[in-house]
């Protein structure tokens, strides 16, 4: 019995892997523009939406992808409408609409009679049974998000970083921003099959938080993100494999674990900063010449 | 009111050779009046400095002019074109408290954006942006920070490295929040000598201030506001007590031969729904 090997035999678990791999991929691209925002709550809310389109997919006899897509889309479209136009805070607006769209779903699921496995399987992931049909999908929609994030990098690094300055040059702002939650609606469309509804927000949000832990430079922390989201998902989908545990818990335990042991012991971790050697929120890894601005740099 | 003062309170009419030019400009947020019945002209080559106190209106004014807020009433004309649509030739730097400093970019990230907008979407940096990013950072001194992430930086340094990204920019027009709020004497010379020189090669700088002695000393034209025009002209003629008395209201101490304003330059009232404040310290 080999450990890595054996289940590699099986053609679902090669799927399983593929699927795993793409989207900690993507979802670590997307995943640290939603970090650096501070818009986890707003993936959380994406992910929930998704479910009412599923469940009136089902009902209507068509593909459950393309519901929780156009209600996934939809509803990132549509907070980012509200928030501007409404002037209804943002928090508060993805809070009425995350439980609402959430409790139609549920609304939707009770009306339907017996178990069905399907839609329980968007809800808490199952990518041990994912199809090619699926995988081949998801591997497009995936790719897409990342070709946009690639086309589009400097515009929405700027966009994300100082709205005003970029708004005022002639940066198209406003509609990054909703581009950009469209972004995070297809994200976690890939994702679902993976992690489910319930934790996908996790894929979005915890390799990007491990990285921003290790590197302070962006493409760096991008990079790293994937690293951690790809490696992750494999040794998750590995653990639930031997262990016959759900796969999407599973890899979002072993990202939460990562986490917690980089936040410990990382380069900018609590106990490097108990030791006193970062001081405030950012260190630069080019260091030499940063100790002797660090000396200077007091004043905010 | 004296007959000069009245004079200055006159809107250039000659708006075709301004290049920023607001005609009885109203504007707010949400129901709150911010500015009342705005009428300025800037003309091309000047180096103007917004004054007034807290709350008076001078960030919303920026922003009216840089196309980040609609007015309620009035119009706003910026490089010939309503305000906005000639971004490229406008260069912005917000306050220093709407930055993210903690943000993983370095001092060469941060400048090289001031390119983004002339590559349009999809280039990515070339040879000649690089040069120009690195000219900007000589001007401003800040050459040896280039791979320093931004948060390490000083107050002056951080002010510094955005005026290297509008410069890196080569606008025409620079729109500048609070440039020299919280730095030492010596950068704000530098900063000052910088502006002088842009506008000496016709470029025109705004620039909001709290430190009227900055103002006088180193700006050709002031402009003081609280919610409408106070006084707009020479800095030695808007700077005198009697104006300063109306604009600051209260808060005006005058002592014999020096004046004293008691405003908090680290205060700030003006924020826009939905925008974020970052402070030092602030976990994220």
């Amino acid at each position: 019995m080999h450990l890595v090997l054996d289940p590699l035999q099986y053609g679902y678990f090669l799927r399983a892997l593929a699927a795993s791999a793409l989207v900690g991929t993507v979802c670590a691209v997307v995943g640290t523009y939603v970090v650096l925002r501070g818009v986890a709550f707003i993936g959380d809310a994406i992910a929930h939406a998704g479910f009412p389109g599923i469940v009136a997919a089902y009902l209507l006899g068509l593909p459950l992808y393309l519901g929780a897509t156009v209600a996934a889309v939809g509803t990132a479209l549509a907070i980012g409408v509200v928030t501007r136009r409404a002037g209804i805070r943002q928090d508060t607006a993805i809070g009425v609409l995350f439980a609402g769209t959430f409790a139609l779903g549920v609304f939707l699921f009770s009306t339907i009679s017996g178990y069905v496995a399907d839609l329980f399987s968007f809800l808490f992931g199952q990518v041990l049974a994912i199809s090619p049909t699926d995988l081949l999908a998801l591997s497009a929609l995936g790719l897409g998000v990342i070709a946009v994030v690639a086309l589009l990098w400097k515009e929405l690094l700027y966009a994300t970083f100082d709205p005003l300055g970029a708004a005022a040059s002639g940066i198209q702002v406003d509609r990054l921003e909703l581009l950009f939650l469209a972004l995070v609606g297809v994200t976690i469309v890939v994702s679902l099959q993976a992690v489910g509804i319930i934790l996908v927000v996790a894929m979005l949000v915890t390799p990007a938080a491990t990285a921003q832990v290790v590197t302070v430079r962006f493409t760096r922390l991008m990079l790293s993100a994937a690293l951690f989201g790809v490696a992750s998902a494999v040794v998750g989908l590995y653990a639930s494999y031997w262990l016959d545990v759900a796969s999407g818990a599973t890899i979002v335990l072993v990202q939460t674990l990562w986490f917690t042991v980089t936040l410990l012991l990382g380069p900018r971790g609590l106990l490097a900063r108990r030791r006193g050697r970062v001081s405030g929120g950012a260190l630069s890894e080019e260091d030499e010449e940063d100790e002797a601005t660090l000396a200077t740099a007091a004043i905010g | 009111m004296h007959q000069h003062e009245h004079d200055l309170l006159n809107p250039v009419h000659a708006h075709a050779h301004a290049d920023v030019w607001l005609s009885d400009v109203s504007a707010g947020y949400g129901h709150r009046t911010a500015l009342r019945h705005v009428s300025v002209a800037v003309e091309p080559g000047s180096l103007l400095a917004v004054v007034g106190p807290n709350g008076a209106g001078k960030s919303t004014l920026l922003k009216l002019m840089a196309g980040l807020a609609r007015p309620w009433t009035g119009r706003i004309e910026v490089l010939g074109q309503p305000a906005g649509r000639e971004a490229r030739r406008v260069a912005y730097v917000p306050q220093a408290e709407l930055v993210d400093w903690a943000f993983p970019v370095t001092v060469e990230d941060v400048v090289t954006m001031g390119r983004f907008p002339r590559l349009g979407p999809v280039r990515r940096p070339g040879a000649d942006d690089r040069r120009a990013v690195r000219v900007a950072l000589e001007q401003v001194d800040m050459i040896r920070h280039l791979h320093t992430q931004i948060g390490r930086l000083s107050g002056g340094q951080r002010r510094r490295v955005f005026l290297a990204r509008a410069l890196a920019a080569e606008p025409d027009l620079f729109l500048l929040d609070e440039p020299v709020t919280g730095i030492d004497a010596r950068t704000q010379e530098l900063l000052m000598d910088i502006l002088e020189a842009q506008a000496a090669r016709g470029k025109t700088v705004v620039a909001t201030t709290h430190d009227l002695a900055c103002a006088a000393q180193r700006f050709q034209q002031v402009l003081a506001i609280n919610r409408t025009v106070v006084a707009y002209g020479p800095s030695n003629l808007v700077l005198d007590t009697g104006v300063l008395a109306r604009a600051y209201g209260g808060h005006l101490l005058v002592l014999e031969g020096s004046t004293v304003v008691l405003d908090d330059a680290h205060h700030h009232d003006e924020a826009a729904p939905g925008e974020r404040h970052f402070h030092e310290g602030e976990p994220r």
